[in-house]
């Protein structure tokens, strides 16, 4: 079983923060993935900065541009990623847009990260059918391929994704874009019922949740809440002192773990 | 050929919530492409509302002046709204239509599309918004008058370059958001299947006509077809139907911008590589990692960094050429055009006759060419006295 799908195993909700690699730097992308750590955050999504990032909002859109103009790429993140994985609890995964990994090379890019122990990929603008070989190829190395489900998902595409997808499903809140404030829709409870029924692998909820009460209301039904626009808006008010932001994002954490416990 | 692709190129490179619009767009296209109500429904409007067919025209003096083969012009720019674009907003707005959706939106560079998809929209009385990079806003000015006359709101995009591309994302987002009541209406043959294919459909119209014109005027197909490339809708529409006429040869001319030499130009073609970008596959102006990189173009509707899929497999399969102009050829021709035939042309149009000035001295006079004149110039009068400074400085 790959390591994203195990730490669901321990039979507690977990968070999923999203943090943008190389945002605000690459050292402090570090810093951040050990204070998530610490205060238990489950698996941690890191964003590959991408140019034109079509499923995120302005919030995320503005930290991988000014990650991009720090000159971060691809191979500078795994590189520096490797180097922490080995010291954390929680698993990470990459968040990134295909054209990235396309231009990486997609078999060189599976073997880098698994060498660089990260241990999973969502990539939102790649459906399964557009490149199955990829996605063969990351189970094949015990990585987890994240596959997302959408409100407007009918039900035949739900019980494909369920089997195709890997570690866990990631399940979109709302009609939009990552860190719409309007999110989680009000049908996501409906929607969470239904995707229950029809896939026996964990469910991860995410886009549009920003604060530990939101995280409650949604999570009865997931095993996962993730949370990415308003970790990124605490790093945004803090840039200039890190003590302060790791302080901050360690107590939003906390919190946010918390009340998933209760 | 694996469905939605042209060889390697196209494809559904989207977040999952598009899917069940991607998928419903095809059904009805699908449905209604062979009905014979919707074939009449959209001659009507192209015939009574948009003016078609449009003129093939003989230019006489530009032929006497460059001396060569003989240059027929696809008066594209004749119709509504000034350009080619209409042939595919009124042809999308009744899939709208058919799919009940409320509200329209468009993304738009030079503005051409942004007006001819509010004036669609006005004729069928569905709201309409159209997303527009605010570099774009300025160099045309005009356009977003016009827009906001015919009731459309114009949102502002600010990110990126504010350009083409930098729309088209903002245009997707939207999307994402509303796609339960929203048709998107793509301007170009890109986007994520089956938006190539629909667009093409709705633009080969320039072909056919061609075709049948040229056959009457002359009794013989054209020696050559050109036309500009920016993501490609106004080439394809007259390559299409002459795809099979293996004589007939067919140039598209992207925007060599400030040189190919330099990094200010939108030639996807020539000097991008392949990747994907808005939900296709295709050549793309990108850096080593996979970023996508600013085009430049004096022509805002060629200022894309990527290219329609299909256009990539025509290159590929060496069915098509490319070329391009720079800048200052493209000015240059624009002028030339005013001066020797009293049409003013789109500056996107002006690169299809600057390189058409480069061949047809070097050809002999029974070698005859068209030229897609894809829109009337007015819109540009701003932008060419911009260049035409900075060349005299």
């Amino acid at each position: 079983m790959n390591a994203v799908k195990q730490v669901f195993h321990e039979n507690k909700k977990i968070l999923i923060p999203y943090i943008c690699g190389g945002y605000p730097d690459l050292k402090t992308t570090i810093e951040i993935i050990k204070t998530l750590d610490n205060n238990k955050a489950g698996i941690i999504e890191v964003g590959i900065p991408f140019s034109d990032p079509l499923a995120d909002g302005p919030v995320i859109q503005s930290a991988g541009q000014n990650a991009l103009q720090k000159g971060v790429n691809l191979a500078q993140l795994i590189s520096v990623l490797e180097k922490v994985t080995s010291d954390i609890k929680a698993p990470i995964v990459l968040m990134g847009y295909y054209n990235n990994i396309y231009q990486y090379g997609r078999d060189k890019f599976i073997n880098d990260i698994k060498e660089a122990g990260i241990k999973g990929v969502i990539i939102p603008d790649l459906p399964w059918e557009e490149d199955p070989g990829f996605f063969q190829n990351l189970k094949k190395n015990n990585l987890a391929g994240i596959l997302l489900a959408a409100l407007n998902t009918p039900l035949s595409r739900i019980k494909f994704l369920g089997k195709k997808s890997t570690g866990f499903l990631y399940c979109v809140s709302l009609m939009g874009v990552t860190g719409d404030k309007k999110g989680p829709d009000r049908r996501t409870s409906d929607f969470i019922e239904q995707v229950k029924k029809n896939t026996s692998l964990p469910l991860g909820l995410g886009f549009g949740i920003d604060s530990p009460q939101k995280a409650h209301q949604v999570s009865k039904d997931v095993q996962g809440i993730i949370i990415g626009s308003a970790f990124i808006d605490i790093i945004n008010q803090y840039t200039g002192d890190q003590k302060t932001m790791l302080n901050k994002i360690g107590c939003f954490t906390e919190s946010i773990v918390n009340i998933l416990d209760q | 050929m694996q469905k939605g692709y042209f060889g390697q190129y196209g494809g559904q490179y989207i977040p999952e919530t598009l899917r069940p619009a991607l998928i419903e767009l095809e059904e009805v296209y699908g449905d209604l492409k062979g009905k014979s109500s919707f074939k009449k429904e959209l001659k009507d409007l192209l015939s009574n509302y948009c003016g078609r067919p449009t003129p093939l025209y003989y230019a006489e003096r530009l032929t006497e002046e460059l001396g060569g083969a003989r240059i027929y012009l696809k008066r594209e720019d004749l119709n509504h709204t000034g350009a080619h674009k209409i042939n595919n907003t009124v042809g999308q707005i009744l899939l709208a239509k058919k799919m009940n959706k409320k509200r329209i939106i468009a993304e738009t560079g030079a503005g051409q599309h942004g007006v001819a998809t509010a004036t669609a929209a006005a004729r069928f009385g569905l709201e309409c918004d159209i997303f527009m990079g605010t570099e774009d806003m300025e160099r045309q000015a005009l356009n977003v008058y016009k827009m906001r006359m015919l009731g459309a709101r114009v949102i502002p995009v600010e990110s990126g370059n504010c350009t083409l591309k930098d729309a088209t994302n903002e245009a997707i987002r939207d999307w994402v958001a509303s796609v339960e009541n929203t048709h998107y209406i793509i301007g170009s043959v890109v986007g994520p299947h089956p938006y190539p294919e629909i667009v093409r459909d709705f633009q080969k119209i320039i072909g056919e006509e061609t075709r049948s014109q040229f056959l009457k005027i002359e009794n013989t197909l054209p020696d050559y077809l050109v036309a500009c490339v920016g993501g490609g809708s106004n080439a394809i529409g007259l390559f299409y139907p002459f795809i099979k006429d293996n004589n007939v040869q067919m140039i598209g001319v992207e925007a060599g911008g400030k040189g190919l030499n330099t990094d200010q130009h939108a030639a996807s073609l020539a000097r991008g590589r392949v990747g994907v970008l808005h939900g296709s596959k295709s050549y793309l102006l990108q850096n080593e990692d996979g970023q996508v990189t600013p085009a430049h173009s004096i022509s805002a509707g060629l200022d894309y960094p990527g290219v329609g899929p299909e256009h990539s497999y025509l290159k590929e399969t060496a069915r098509a050429e490319y070329k391009s102009v720079t800048d200052k050829q493209a000015a240059a021709a624009m002028q030339k055009l005013c001066e020797t035939e009293g049409i003013i042309p789109a500056l996107e149009s002006a690169h299809a006759l600057a390189y058409v000035e480069k061949i047809a001295p070097r050809l002999s006079n029974d070698i005859k060419i068209v030229i897609n004149l894809s829109g009337r110039g007015d819109k540009d009068v701003n932008s060419l006295k911009k260049v035409t400074r900075e060349v005299n400085r």
